[in-house]
């Protein structure tokens, strides 16, 4: 698997990171490179072998459906650039 | 909301001509599949505990969790994932004891963690169904159908952002962030706008009488997106469109319908349809294009590293389906096979859980049927008129039930009752106890109506002449009777007099 320079612009984009077009080529170069050394393990067969999804066999710890937090709004917008009656103020965004 | 998953689409639905959209080309039968927003019914979040308690201050019911502070973890909600396996239950599906947690990601001022943990893959429901029925057309005839669910999963809602509020600035409240919703996708297989409102009625029924949504969708606790396409009929499923967020049942029907129009025109004029996501304006009645950037729909899922695997047992799904209320379809079967009902009738008492509750509270004090008319008719259309609720009224069940035991025992009559209703209505107090203070009994003493009977015939002695000749208005003398007794002569009683009086045989 490899990546071009378009490609590394879209996920760029995708995750609302600025990459200029000098970054993106030496970029792309980068991940490709790392894309290539995570290939090696396409060599193991895994046939038959569910996905790992945690390195300890352990269940997910549940919680009761208790109220146990909340009414911190002063703390919530605490580090907030722009509040005001402790709404976060953001850039206008109407779709 | 699931376009980068296949979903294989099995037509179960024979065209229908009744159902379709005429065109200038023909007939065109509209495809609907509903994507269903349904919000948990919880004390605490989905993976956080803090409230969702609606309408609370600006980011009060907000923990560090939902702001997604760094190094924040989310620990499930046990009981969320309980009410989401009852709905599963409910709606006769595949309960998956293994599902997975997935991130979402996408971008948005009022979703902090820049992904929503949702689940995709892998759902903790999967395949049901919800049976909707039709009608009654002119014969009185119900049609049912059944529409397939494709699948249920558990995710978390957004924030909300406000736009009025400032010229420049957006107002976001996190408030909703991280409350647990259920996202229900049905098959594609309603075929007119009324098909789709009823699928939404329906299951908002079902999961009210479940409890695991309150089904209100001015607050926001349910809301659908609606996926649209036409074709020729039993032709190839068309280009869909999807209207998002309609927040009532009505937009629902008026968005399908004038969508399709709309997708109608554009084919009709040798155009194509664009796969696009679109907004329904209530107020032009109409669908319109959102603007959304290319790559909107790119979410690159993956499993949230963060979550284990959500796994139980049979145990767990059976200790909660040996809890599972009576459903509607099974109630409405019950309601037609114990009380005679009408499946209209029966129909109408059980989409309203509260309305079936106040129902079987009637049943023994009064006919069956007469009890279910009494509710439908006149409870249900006072509380109408009045603009309340079933759970506002104020005439109880015990008063309605003492109501119809008075008609049952010969105590009053049907039209006394209906004033009977209206003070109780009005004022309160114990049925009986007002029908004996106020006189309204009904007179069944045929020597009290017989004095009346004489008193009409000898004050109107040209109508009486009349009806040697024209029997019929013998009806006259009897309306005259009740009248003069204030509706409270036994109408039998007085017809059989008033006939015996003047002479009339037939």
């Amino acid at each position: 698997m490899s990546v071009d320079t378009a490609t590394v612009k879209r996920v760029a984009k995708l995750a609302r990171i600025a990459v200029d077009d000098e970054a993106a080529d030496r970029m792309t170069g980068e991940l490709n490179a790392i894309l290539g050394f995570v290939e090696m393990l396409g060599e193991v067969d895994v046939a038959g072998v569910e996905p790992m999804t945690s390195v300890m066999p352990m269940e997910m710890k549940k919680r009761h459906d208790n109220v146990t937090d909340g009414d911190k709004a002063d703390d919530i917008v605490a580090n907030a650039p722009e509040t005001e009656r402790n709404f976060f103020l953001v850039p206008k965004v109407v779709e | 909301m699931n376009d980068e998953l296949t979903m294989t689409i099995v037509d179960t639905r024979t065209p229908d001509p009744k159902r379709m959209l005429p065109g200038v080309t023909g007939d065109w039968e509209i495809i609907v599949g509903l994507e269903v927003h349904a919000q948990v019914t919880s004390n605490s979040k989905l993976f956080s505990g803090s409230s969702t308690r609606f309408g609370k201050a600006p980011n009060a019911n907000v923990s560090l969790v939902d702001a997604a502070m760094p190094g924040m973890l989310p620990v499930i909600n046990e009981e969320c994932v309980k009410q989401a396996v009852r709905t599963g239950l409910g709606l006769k599906a595949q309960i998956n004891k293994r599902s997975i947690f997935d991130r979402k990601n996408y971008f948005y001022p009022d979703l902090p963690q820049g992904y929503q943990i949702s689940q995709y893959k892998d759902p903790i429901v999967g395949e049901g169904i919800i049976t909707i029925s039709l009608g009654p057309d002119k014969q009185g005839n119900f049609e049912d159908i059944e529409i397939g669910i494709e699948r249920l999963h558990l995710e978390q809602d957004a924030g909300k952002s406000m736009h009025d509020q400032h010229p420049s600035m957006s107002f976001v409240d996190l408030n909703r962030s991280g409350v647990a919703l259920m996202e229900i996708v049905s098959k594609p297989d309603m075929r007119s706008p009324d098909e789709a409102k009823a699928f939404l009625t329906k299951l908002r029924t079902i999961v009210r009488y479940l409890g695991t949504c309150d089904g209100n969708m001015d607050e926001g606790s349910m809301r659908a997106d609606v996926n649209v396409s036409v074709r020729k009929p039993g032709g190839e499923f068309g280009t869909r469109c999807e209207i998002k967020n309609v927040n009532s049942i009505r937009f629902v029907g008026m968005a399908i319908e004038s969508e399709a129009r709309r997708q109608i025109d554009i084919l009709e004029d040798g155009g194509e349809i664009d796969q696009e996501t679109r907004l329904f304006d209530p107020v032009k009645g109409e669908t319109r294009s959102m603007r959304s950037k290319e790559d909107a729909h790119d979410y690159r899922y993956f499993p949230d590293p963060d979550l284990l695997p959500l796994e139980f047992d049979d145990a767990f799904i059976a200790e909660l389906a040996k809890d599972l209320p009576e459903l509607p379809d099974d109630k409405k079967a019950r309601f037609v096979n114990d009380f005679g009902l009408s499946i209209y009738d029966a129909s109408v008492l059980v989409s309203d859980k509260a309305v079936s509750d106040y129902y079987e509270k009637l049943v023994g004090q009064g006919d069956a049927k007469v009890a279910a008319n009494w509710v439908i008719n006149d409870l249900l259309g006072a509380l109408n008129k009045a603009g309340k609720g079933i759970d506002e009224t104020p005439v109880s069940p015990e008063q309605l039930g003492a109501i119809l035991s008075l008609i049952k025992e010969g105590v009053i009559s049907g039209k006394i009752a209906k004033d009977l209703f209206e003070i109780v209505w009005n004022e309160g107090g114990d049925p009986k106890a007002i029908v004996e203070e106020r006189g309204m009994k009904q007179v069944t003493d045929t020597g009290a109506i017989e004095k009346i009977v004489d008193e009409i015939i000898a004050a109107n002695p040209e109508q009486a002449e009349k009806v040697k000749d024209k029997p019929s208005l013998a009806g006259w003398f009897v309306g005259q009777v009740m009248k003069a007794s204030k509706g409270k002569a036994n109408p039998q009683a007085v017809q059989a007099l008033v006939k015996d009086k003047l002479g009339v045989t037939e």
